[in-house]
C-alpha cells in the first residue's frame, strides 16, 4: 500500500499546488496522539485511491508558514487540492466514509 | 475481509477493545468495527490518573493504542466503517454499515457516547476555527492567548488543567456555583493561578470574524450579559450516548442508554451492549473494560449455548 508522503515547506508547492492528480494533506503533529491515529485510516484510503489521488501529510510544528497560510488551528485537518486550489477542508475525527464522500466529490469534478 | 464473523464488536473504545480481546481469546472469530479512531474517549484524553496499575498516570491515546494491539493479538481483526443499523435474520445477527452487511452470530454493542454540542450561534461555524472538542489535539494552537472550557465535570476540568500549558489563560464557564468534577481535579484546578472561574454562568454565542475572538456570556443568578475575550472554547458539557442506529431494535432509556441484564443481555438474544452506551452509575475508564469483560464472557456462553 502507498504510504502518504511527507511534504514540507520546500516542497509543499511543487508536491501539492503543482500536482496534476489531485491532492490530500494530512495535517498533523507529533505531540497529538489522536491525528496518529488517523494515519492508518488515511493509509487505508491511499490504497484505496492509488492511483487516483495523492496522498501526503503536513507537519504542522515543521511547516508552520503553509499551516498558518490555510488557517489550520486544529488537527488533525485534511484539505483536499486540485489544481493548486484547496477545494475541501475536514477538520478533526471524523468517520472514513466523510473522507471517502469529499475524494469521490472532488474526483467528480 | 470476511463477512461473517462469531462476534461482531461495535466500537473500538476501552469497553469494545476489552470485549474483542476477550472474545479473541476464547478463539471466537472477531471483527471490532470503528467508525472514527481507536481508543473511545481515552484517545482524546491527555492523562488517564485512575486506571488501576498506573500511579504515575498514563496517556489515554498511549493506553487506547496498547488496548488495541492487545486486542489483535489474540486475534481479533480492525475495520474502520459507520455501522447504520442491525437486525436478526434467522441465528445471524446482521450488521449494516456505510460499506455494506456483515453477519455475525453475536454482536456487542459498546458505541459508546459522544460530546454534546452548546447549541449556540457561532459553535459550528467557528469549529475548527477556535471551537474544539479536543484540548490534546489544539490545545499547542493556543500559546500565549486566552481560552475559555465550558462545563465542570472531569472532562472539562482534566482538559482545562492541560490547556493551562499552552494558554495565558483558562477561563471555566460552569452553569453550577461548584464543580462536579472529582476532587482532586477541582483542587487541583481551583489551586490553579491560570485557571479562572465564572460560576452560574451559560455560553449564549462564541463570536469571532473569521476565527473566535469572544464569547457572549449570560450569569443565571442576574441574568447579567458580558463579553469575555477568549481565541479557544473547548466544550465538555457531557456526554450522550450513541444509539440513533438502535432505534426500533433495542430497548432504550429515556436518556437513549440501553437496558441490559447483569449479563449485558438486550431484549434481542444474541445482541449484546456494554459500557458507557448502558445504563449504568459508573462512567469509568475501569468499569468500561469490566463490562467489556463481562459481554465478552457471555457472548462466550451463548454461542457454546447454542452450538449444544
Amino acid at each position: 500500500m502507498a504510504k502518504p508522503v511527507e511534504v514540507t515547506e520546500q516542497s509543499f508547492d511543487q508536491a501539492v499546488l503543482k500536482s496534476l492528480e489531485p491532492v490530500l494533506v494530512d495535517f498533523w503533529a507529533p505531540w497529538c496522539a489522536p491525528c496518529r491515529h488517523l494515519a492508518p485510516i488515511v493509509e487505508e484510503l491511499s490504497g484505496e485511491y492509488d492511483g487516483k489521488v495523492t496522498f501526503t501529510k503536513l507537519n504542522v510544528d515543521e511547516a508552520p508558514s503553509i499551516a498558518a497560510r490555510y488557517g489550520i488551528m486544529s488537527i488533525p485537518t485534511v484539505m483536499l487540492f486540485k489544481g493548486g486550489q484547496a477545494v475541501k477542508q475536514i477538520v478533526g475525527l471524523r468517520p472514513k466514509k466523510d473522507f471517502k464522500g469529499s475524494l469521490d466529490e472532488v474526483l467528480a469534478k | 475481509m470476511d463477512s461473517e464473523y462469531d462476534v461482531i464488536v461495535v466500537g473500538a473504545g476501552p469497553t469494545g477493545m476489552t470485549s474483542a480481546m476477550f472474545t479473541g481469546r476464547s478463539r471466537l472469530k472477531t471483527l471490532l468495527i470503528e467508525r472514527m479512531i481507536p481508543g473511545g474517549q481515552i484517545a482524546t484524553t491527555s492523562t488517564v490518573e485512575n486506571f488501576p496499575g498506573f500511579p504515575n498516570g498514563i496517556e489515554g491515546p498511549d493506553l487506547s493504542e496498547a488496548m488495541l494491539e492487545h486486542a489483535k493479538k489474540w486475534g481479533a481483526t480492525t475495520t474502520f466503517t459507520e455501522v447504520t443499523g442491525v437486525r436478526v435474520e434467522g441465528d445471524y445477527r446482521v450488521v449494516e454499515t456505510s460499506d455494506g452487511e456483515l453477519r455475525a452470530r453475536a454482536v456487542i454493542i459498546t458505541s459508546g457516547a459522544d460530546h454534546v454540542r452548546l447549541g449556540v450561534p457561532g459553535e459550528m461555524e467557528y469549529m475548527g476555527k477556535g471551537v474544539s472538542n479536543c484540548a490534546v489535539c489544539d490545545g499547542a494552537f493556543f500559546a500565549d492567548s486566552p481560552v475559555a472550557v465550558i462545563g465542570g465535570g472531569d472532562g472539562a476540568i482534566d482538559e482545562g488543567l492541560y490547556l493551562t500549558r499552552y494558554a495565558s489563560k483558562v477561563t471555566v464557564v460552569h452553569r453550577r456555583d461548584s464543580l462536579r468534577a472529582s476532587k482532586i481535579l477541582a483542587e487541583r484546578a481551583l489551586a490553579n493561578p491560570v485557571m479562572d472561574f465564572r460560576w452560574n454562568s451559560v455560553v449564549d454565542a462564541i463570536n469571532g470574524d473569521g476565527v473566535v475572538n469572544s464569547m457572549t456570556l449570560r450569569d443565571l443568578n442576574t441574568g447579567e450579559v458580558s463579553n469575555l475575550d477568549v481565541e479557544g472554547v473547548f466544550i465538555y458539557i457531557g456526554l450522550a450516548p450513541n444509539t440513533d442506529y438502535l432505534t426500533g431494535l433495542i430497548n432504550l432509556d429515556p436518556g437513549g442508554h440501553i437496558l441490559v441484564t447483569p449479563r449485558m443481555e438486550t431484549n434481542v438474544t444474541g445482541i449484546f451492549a456494554a459500557g458507557d452506551i448502558r445504563q449504568k452509575a459508573a462512567r469509568q475508564l475501569v468499569s468500561a473494560a469490566g463490562d467489556g469483560a463481562a459481554a465478552a464472557l457471555a457472548v462466550r456462553d451463548y454461542l457454546k449455548q447454542m452450538a449444544g
